[in-house]
Parts: structure tokens; C-alpha cells; sequence
């Protein structure tokens, strides 16, 4: 790829943004094509830290894979060992304690406020403001406390095995996950006064990187990324799984399709999802924590797909069964290559500071993306 | 009582009678010299200091807090590191031009301290023409800029000294006709008769609301001049790594550095003296017996004090702003600030004829 | 629509298609010589509307590929798996990527790793191996043995 660097015939400078660059969070390779400022063409160059975890899923069996998965987004690493676990357990066909659901679900929800927590201080960062991200951090901490304390792991929680939890939660589960509700309500108007409402945020993003709804749907984007551009995507309304169809919750959706929908997109999931976690919290079933499985666990011939809905949108995993202990193929849809494939698009035409805008608001984690 | 003004007088007055004329002069001038140099060391380090613990505050959180008490230290150790660190040159830089680039920023950020009045009658060198002076002197530092971003021969570099380079050009348009409507009401280009017209009030008083305009004016344009955020567009961290000075290393970015600190200290220092009347005290009209009351506070620190609370400003924008695009930048000076500024200099000029200032 | 109103409607398009039993999706397999025409379909049948292509992966049988296409319609909500078997030694495909954008990343992903080559495709190059790599990690008969540990 050394030939591409530099000028090319008609005169436009070739940039590499990546793979280390502050604001493409992590090993993203961007080589941008600019003329002047303007941003002519996009074209990600992916696997730098590709560590092609479908096939080592192919070697695991079905209780060691999850672990792997936590390294795939790992912002959302609950839920991607959330979307394994249904996989295998719609192969086995297994009953699980409603106690576990809930606390699967709690979890979920806290894990996607810590998500959008980290993008919404890192999307500031990105167009040059560095204060929203302490205080995203600020009620971050709180959630990877609870996190810690429950699942002994602040960012690889691996805490959901196949029929249930690996452990009960910790006592102080409940107290604390209300003190952080409680919290984060009374500090969230500062999100909206620091960054929401100001003059320079809103021109930076509104009517930046704008994805119309037919292409958001042709290019697969799914999460707050499609529901940014009106496409109706949450799985978690669509094909309700665990215990979403009891819940009273909305799809945030937007219709203006720019960076700015997507933002708002976001801020308005983590209300929803306090939402959740208050409906639930009080209300967690006395019970097991876990089904009763067998020590290995094999799966039946045949194909299974499960879809759950991540911070950053519709992860699929898909196990293709011969019967054994380990998956013949495994294969994760990650919501963040798709999303990433919409870049180029999105990006065309616009200045160097809106692929940044439009990239932060795409909330593109890495490994999501390389796996 | 010692102020600054007497022990100027008493040390000028020793070295002429013991040296004779010539002498005490070329004395005095490498004494002014080494004033000059401690004071930019001081005055980069307090800043950098400044800077860090503003930002803490306003991102609740400590700060630096372990190089000595309450960390004052810390930036003295981290001057010490970017010294011992390797000043690297790219090998396909142009190796004078590079190596010139940031003394030549350092050199203009110098040269504009000339004019500035730090005290009563304690002024380097008070020229009859000191504001033009400064406006001119301090546009010298964009060609070091471009010559950094030029030499470095890297792309993120050229991106960023050029738009540098387009927003210093742009900006100094405001700034000077900002300063042009105290010229106007003051009636003088010389430093020293702009803080005399204030003695019975500060202009931002006086000037009713176009000196407010011209000063709010001010601050948004001597901002974009020493590239702060929230037109930190030549460096702009998160786009271009880190702009004009992607390339630079060790002593030869910490002169960067520090020319940006200084041209901030600058930059407020000709704020505080044109709409806050610089050293002088806080005047009313002819209230005489609250106007000598302030006068017992040294003049000195009225314009440190003064200096120090527009840093303050500065540093509270750049902690809180997110960076404007290089398009937005360009339309808020040629489409927003320009216009307004020229129409506020046409009030200005007939309040001044007319006498309605106070 | 429902899975068996969708199978009746596929037997119309695709008279000749194998029909998996006992899935949740309904799933069908066919060649790679008619899929394209098949897909067309898919995307602008005003019935079907499949507009939305959720999963595409290929799956390495030893004997031979299977390329697995998961179609959803975002306006009727009903979703359709389309397998297609390719030649062992020769696996090509028409590209979808001109039907669904999101195909060009993830047909891009199957010919790094798989080594299925997608005719028409714009952009066919290897999208996380670097360009010199020699053979395609995600195939059974992958050997690497510097990098892959066996447990």
C-alpha cells in the first residue's frame, strides 16, 4: 500500500489517519484522500488487531468461547456474552431462572450507559473539547464499581455462562445500582448544559455526516447509527429477547440522519435505559441463578443465529453445529463493520473536522470491527 | 514605599554615577535583557501551572499535586525533561528552516514584551507608536508557524500552518480595529497616554457598550491569534495529531510551548492596558477619597491582577469549548466579527467626537 | 409474511430450491449459477422487499463452501436464509454488493478469510490480511505454524 501515499495524479494529497491517530480509538487505519480540506475519499485498511476470533472459537468449546467474545467490543463485553449465551442456549433449548433474565437484562442496560458514557466524553474529545470526558467519567465509575463488585471485572465482565450467571450478584448490588440511578438523574441536565446545547457542539454536528434512511439500511447500519436516520433497528423492540417484551421502554429514533440525530440518539437510550434498570431493580425474582446444565455441553446438529442489541447495535452470532462440543463455524455480525462501511459515504465531500464528527457519532470500537 | 517605579529610579541613578553615561546604558540594557528572559521562564512555567490546575478545576479533578507542595514544582520537572529529551530533526525536513522556526516564534513573542507597562512609569521602552507596534510585531510569529509546518515536510504539519496561517491573517483584522477604537477614544498610539486617558475610569467603563463590543471583540480575536482552543485549529489534536508541531521534540517544542503561553500573556496584557486601564487603579470620576484608597494597592498588581483574570478567561474557553471547523472559523471572523467591528468603530469614532464617552 | 406463505412464494422464484426443515428462518439452498438473478428478485419483489442483509458469511465444508446470506425485509419484518454451494476448488459468486452496500465490506471479509472471490465486486481486495498473504486463515485446511496455537 506504500504506492498509494502521497499525491495522487490529479493532485489531492493522500493522508494516513491511523493506525495511531487520537481519534480513531484504536488501531483504525484510515487513508484519506483530501483535496484541500476537503475530504474526497475514505478507505479503511482493517486487522490490526485482527486476532480472528471465529476461528479460535473453533477450537473452544461452548462454555470456554464466551470468554473470548469479551475482547471483541469491549465496551459492551456483557452483552456480546449475553448474545453468546442465547446462542447456546437456543441450541440446548434450555429454561432459564427468571432471577438470571433480569439480572442479564440489568446488566445489559447498565453496560449500555457505560457505553454511551464513554462515547459521549470521547465524541467531545474528538471535536476538541476535553472537559465532558471527566465527567462522563465521573458517573462511569459508579457502573464499573458495580460491575467490579458483581462480576470481578471492570471491563471483561465474562459473568453470564450458558443457562445463567457464573455467580449470584454481590448483596450490595441493589443499593448501589439505585445510588448510581439516583446519580446520574441529577447529574445528567450537566451532559445537555456542557455539550448538548452548545452553539459550536451543534454546528459541528448538525447536517454533518448525514446517512439517509435507504442507505442505512442498504449499508446494514444498525444501533443508534441507524436509528439516527429513522430506521426502526432496536432488536431489543423487534425480536424481544430475555425479558424486553415486559418492559415498558421506547426506540429513541430520530429522523435527521446527521451526526447530531445520532447524538441525540444516544443521550436519549441512556434515559431509556435507566428506565429499564428502574423497572427492574426492585423487582428482581428470589430463585436460581443458573440452570441446571450438564458439565459439557454439546450442541445439536443444525444452524443457530441469535441477535441481540449492543451499545453499538445488532450483534449476530451464528453457530453452525456438527454435533460436537465445539462450534463447526462461528460467525459475529458485529455492528461496528457495518457502521464502519457507511464512513466513506458519509464522510464524502465533508471537511477533515467532520470525519471526525461523523466518526466519533459512528462510536466505532476497534476490535468490534478487526474481531 | 518600594514599588517597581522607585527601585527602576534608584538602580538607574546608581549605575550613572558609577559607570558614567555609555556604560550605565549598555548595563542597563543587558539588565532589561535578563528581566526579559527570567521573567518569560517565570512566567512559562506559572502559566503551564496555571493552565493545568484551572483545567483540574474545571474538570473536577486534583491537578498535578505531587512535585512539591501542591505540585507548584511540577512543571519546573517536566522543563527539566523536555530539556534532557533528544530535539529530533526528520530527515527529509529542510534542516535550517526547521531548526530556525521555533526561535523565530520565540523571538517575535519577545520582541512584542518591549511596549508593555508593568507598573507605573516601569515600561521597557514606551514608543510613541507602542499599540502599532504590538499589532505589527505579533503577526511576525504566523511566519514561524508556516515555516515549522513547511520545513517539517510532514502532511499533518503543512494542514495545520496553514490554517494557521489563514486564521492569524484573518483574526489580526478584528484585533487591530478592536484596538483601533481605544486609539480612537484615547487619542493616542503611545501605551503610556492610553493608561493616562484612564485615569478617572477604565475604557470598558467609559466606552459604554461598543468598548464592551470592541473588548468581547478582542478577546475572541488575541484567542484565535495565539491558536487556543476553541480555534485550536493549527493543532487540532484530534484531527491533525498535533499540527505545526507534529515533527517537534525536546527543547525545540518546548519553545512552541512556550511562545504560546507568552503570546497569551501578551495578548491579555494589551487587553488589561487598553480597556482596563492597565496598571492603573481602579478610578471612579472624581471620587477622591475612594480613588486614593485604591491607589494604596501597588500599581503593579492592578495589572497583574488584571492580566491574570483575562488569562483566566482564556483558559476557561479553552476548558470548556469544543473547536470550530476551519470553514466556521473563517465565516465567524469575515462574515460576523469584521462587520461588527467596523460598524462598532464608526460608533466609537462619533462618541469620541461628539464627547459622549464619560 | 409468515415462513410458509414465504416458502410458496420462494417455490414460485426458485422452482427447484432445497428447503431446510426444522429451522426458525426459513432457509433454502441453491446454486451459485441462478442466485444472482434470485437476489434481484429478493431486493425488489414489492412483496418480499428483502432490503435489509444482515449476515453474510461463508462456511468451509471440506468438500466444498457454502456462502450463507441472512435476508430481513424492514418493512415486513420476515427474514429469509439463502445458502448457496460453491465448488471446492473454484469458489466464485456474483457479488450483491451493487443491491446491498454492506455486502462490500463483508464480501471483502469472506474472500480474505475464506477465499471465496465475488465476481463484480468494485473493490476485491484482502481487507485485514495484509496484500501478500498467502492462504486464507478461516479455511479448515489453514496451517500456520508460527502464529496458530493448537490447544
Amino acid at each position: 500500500m506504500l504506492e498509494e501515499i502521497g499525491t495522487n495524479d490529479q493532485g489531492d494529497m493522500i493522508i494516513n489517519i491511523g493506525p495511531q491517530h487520537p481519534s480513531t480509538h484504536g488501531v483504525l487505519h484510515l487513508v484519506i484522500t483530501l483535496n484541500g480540506e476537503t475530504v474526497k475519499k475514505v478507505e479503511p485498511h482493517l486487522g490490526y488487531i485482527h486476532r480472528s476470533i471465529e476461528k479460535m472459537c473453533e477450537s473452544l468449546n461452548y462454555r470456554q468461547f464466551i470468554y473470548v467474545t469479551s475482547r471483541m467490543d469491549y465496551l459492551s463485553s456483557h452483552i456480546n456474552n449475553h448474545a453468546c449465551a442465547l446462542c447456546v442456549e437456543q441450541g440446548l433449548q434450555l429454561e432459564i431462572p427468571s432471577r438470571a433474565q433480569v439480572i442479564r437484562v440489568l446488566l445489559d442496560e447498565l453496560t449500555r450507559i457505560a457505553s454511551h458514557q464513554l462515547w459521549w466524553g470521547a465524541l467531545a474529545m474528538d471535536l476538541g473539547a476535553f472537559t465532558p470526558f471527566f465527567y462522563a467519567f465521573r458517573e462511569r465509575e459508579m457502573i464499573n464499581e458495580i460491575m467490579e463488585e458483581t462480576c470481578g471485572a471492570r471491563l471483561t465482565m465474562n459473568y453470564i455462562v450458558p443457562g445463567g450467571l457464573m455467580m449470584d450478584v454481590h448483596p450490595d448490588f441493589q443499593r448501589k445500582v439505585k445510588a448510581f440511578l439516583v446519580q446520574f438523574r441529577s447529574k445528567i441536565h450537566e451532559y445537555d448544559e456542557l455539550v448538548t446545547g452548545n452553539v459550536i457542539f451543534q454546528s459541528r454536528t448538525k447536517g454533518v455526516g448525514i446517512l439517509s434512511k435507504e442507505d442505512a439500511i442498504s449499508y446494514g447500519c444498525t444501533g443508534p447509527t441507524g436509528r439516527g436516520s429513522g430506521v426502526s433497528c432496536d432488536i431489543r423492540k423487534l425480536y424481544p429477547y430475555e425479558i424486553y417484551q415486559q418492559l415498558q421502554f421506547d426506540e429513541v429514533l430520530e429522523q435527521g440522519g446527521d451526526s447530531f440525530a445520532r447524538y441525540k440518539v444516544r443521550i436519549g437510550e441512556m434515559i431509556q435505559s435507566m428506565n429499564i434498570i428502574e423497572q427492574l431493580i426492585d423487582n428482581i425474582p428470589e430463585g436460581d441463578f443458573q440452570a441446571k446444565t450438564k458439565a459439557v455441553l454439546k450442541l445439536p446438529k443444525g444452524d443457530f443465529y441469535s441477535r441481540v442489541e449492543t451499545a453499538r447495535g445488532e450483534l449476530g452470532v451464528y453457530i453452525i453445529s456438527e454435533g460436537g462440543t465445539t462450534p463447526y463455524r462461528i460467525k459475529f455480525r458485529s455492528p461496528g463493520f457495518s457502521n464502519l462501511s457507511a464512513l466513506d459515504h458519509m464522510s464524502r465531500g465533508g471537511k477533515i473536522g467532520d470525519l471526525m464528527a461523523t466518526m466519533g457519532t459512528l462510536d466505532l470500537v476497534i476490535p468490534d470491527i478487526d474481531r | 514605599m518600594i514599588s517597581l517605579e522607585s527601585l527602576n529610579r534608584a538602580l538607574q541613578h546608581w549605575l550613572q554615577s558609577t559607570l558614567g553615561d555609555p556604560w550605565a546604558y549598555l548595563v542597563m540594557c543587558v539588565l532589561v535583557g535578563l528581566a526579559a528572559i527570567t521573567l518569560f521562564a517565570v512566567l512559562g512555567l506559572a502559566l503551564v501551572y496555571m493552565e493545568r490546575k484551572v483545567a483540574a478545576l474545571m474538570q473536577i479533578r486534583m491537578g498535578p499535586n505531587r512535585v512539591g507542595p501542591k505540585g507548584i514544582f511540577q512543571t519546573s520537572a517536566d522543563t527539566l525533561k523536555l530539556v534532557m529529551k533528544e530535539g529530533l530533526t526528520p530527515d527529509g525536513a529542510d534542516k535550517f528552516l526547521f531548526n530556525f522556526a521555533p526561535f523565530l516564534v520565540m523571538i517575535a513573542a519577545m520582541l512584542v514584551l518591549a511596549p508593555i507597562a508593568f507598573a507605573r512609569n516601569f515600561q521597557i521602552w514606551d514608543l510613541n507608536i507602542g499599540v502599532l507596534y504590538v499589532a505589527a510585531v505579533s503577526s511576525i510569529a504566523v511566519i514561524g508557524i508556516l515555516m515549522a509546518g513547511w520545513s517539517s515536510n510532514n502532511k499533518y504539519s503543512l494542514l495545520g500552518a496553514m490554517r494557521s496561517a489563514a486564521q492569524i491573517v484573518s483574526y489580526e483584522l478584528s484585533a487591530g480595529l478592536a484596538i483601533l477604537s481605544i486609539v480612537v477614544l484615547a487619542g493616542s498610539l503611545r501605551i503610556s497616554d492610553i493608561i493616562a486617558s484612564q485615569a478617572d475610569g477604565w475604557w470598558i467603563i467609559k466606552g459604554h457598550v461598543p468598548a464592551l463590543i470592541a473588548f468581547v471583540i478582542f478577546l475572541i480575536a488575541v484567542t484565535a491569534e495565539t491558536n487556543r482552543a476553541p480555534f485550536d485549529l493549527a493543532e487540532a489534536e484530534s484531527e491533525l495529531t498535533a499540527g505545526f508541531h507534529t515533527e517537534y521534540s525536546g527543547m525545540k517544542f518546548a519553545l512552541f510551548f512556550l511562545a504560546e503561553y507568552i503570546n497569551i500573556f501578551i495578548g491579555c496584557a494589551i487587553g488589561a492596558t487598553l480597556f482596563f486601564g492597565g496598571w492603573m487603579p481602579f478610578h471612579i470620576g472624581h471620587w477622591e477619597a475612594f480613588n486614593r484608597v485604591m491607589d494604596y494597592i501597588p500599581s503593579s498588581l492592578w495589572f497583574l491582577g488584571k492580566t491574570l483574570f483575562l488569562i483566566f478567561l482564556i483558559m476557561w474557553f479553552r476548558w470548556t469549548f469544543p473547536r470550530l471547523r476551519v470553514d466556521q472559523l473563517l465565516n465567524l471572523e469575515w462574515k460576523y466579527l469584521l462587520p461588527i467591528s467596523m460598524i462598532n468603530l464608526l460608533f466609537i469614532t462619533l462618541m469620541a467626537i461628539l464627547g459622549w464617552h464619560l | 409474511m409468515t415462513n410458509e406463505a414465504l416458502k410458496i412464494k420462494m417455490e414460485g422464484l426458485l422452482p427447484g430450491a432445497a428447503f431446510e426443515e426444522g429451522t426458525a428462518w426459513l432457509t433454502l439452498q441453491t446454486v451459485p449459477e441462478e442466485f444472482k438473478a434470485f437476489a434481484t428478485q429478493l431486493r425488489s419483489d414489492p412483496d418480499l422487499l428483502f432490503d435489509y442483509l444482515f449476515c453474510l458469511t461463508a462456511v468451509d465444508w471440506k468438500t466444498h463452501f457454502t456462502v450463507v446470506y441472512h435476508f430481513s425485509s424492514t418493512v415486513y419484518r420476515h427474514t429469509l436464509v439463502v445458502k448457496v454451494k460453491l465448488d471446492k476448488n473454484d469458489p466464485a459468486i456474483d457479488t450483491v454488493s451493487e443491491l446491498w452496500r454492506t455486502a462490500e465490506f463483508h464480501e471483502r471479509e469472506a474472500y480474505d478469510l475464506m477465499g471465496i472471490s465475488f465476481t463484480g465486486h468494485p473493490d476485491m481486495r484482502r481487507l485485514f490480511m495484509t496484500a501478500d498473504h498467502v492462504g486464507y486463515p478461516l479455511r479448515k485446511d489453514y496451517e500456520d505454524p508460527v502464529n496458530m496455537i493448537k490447544l
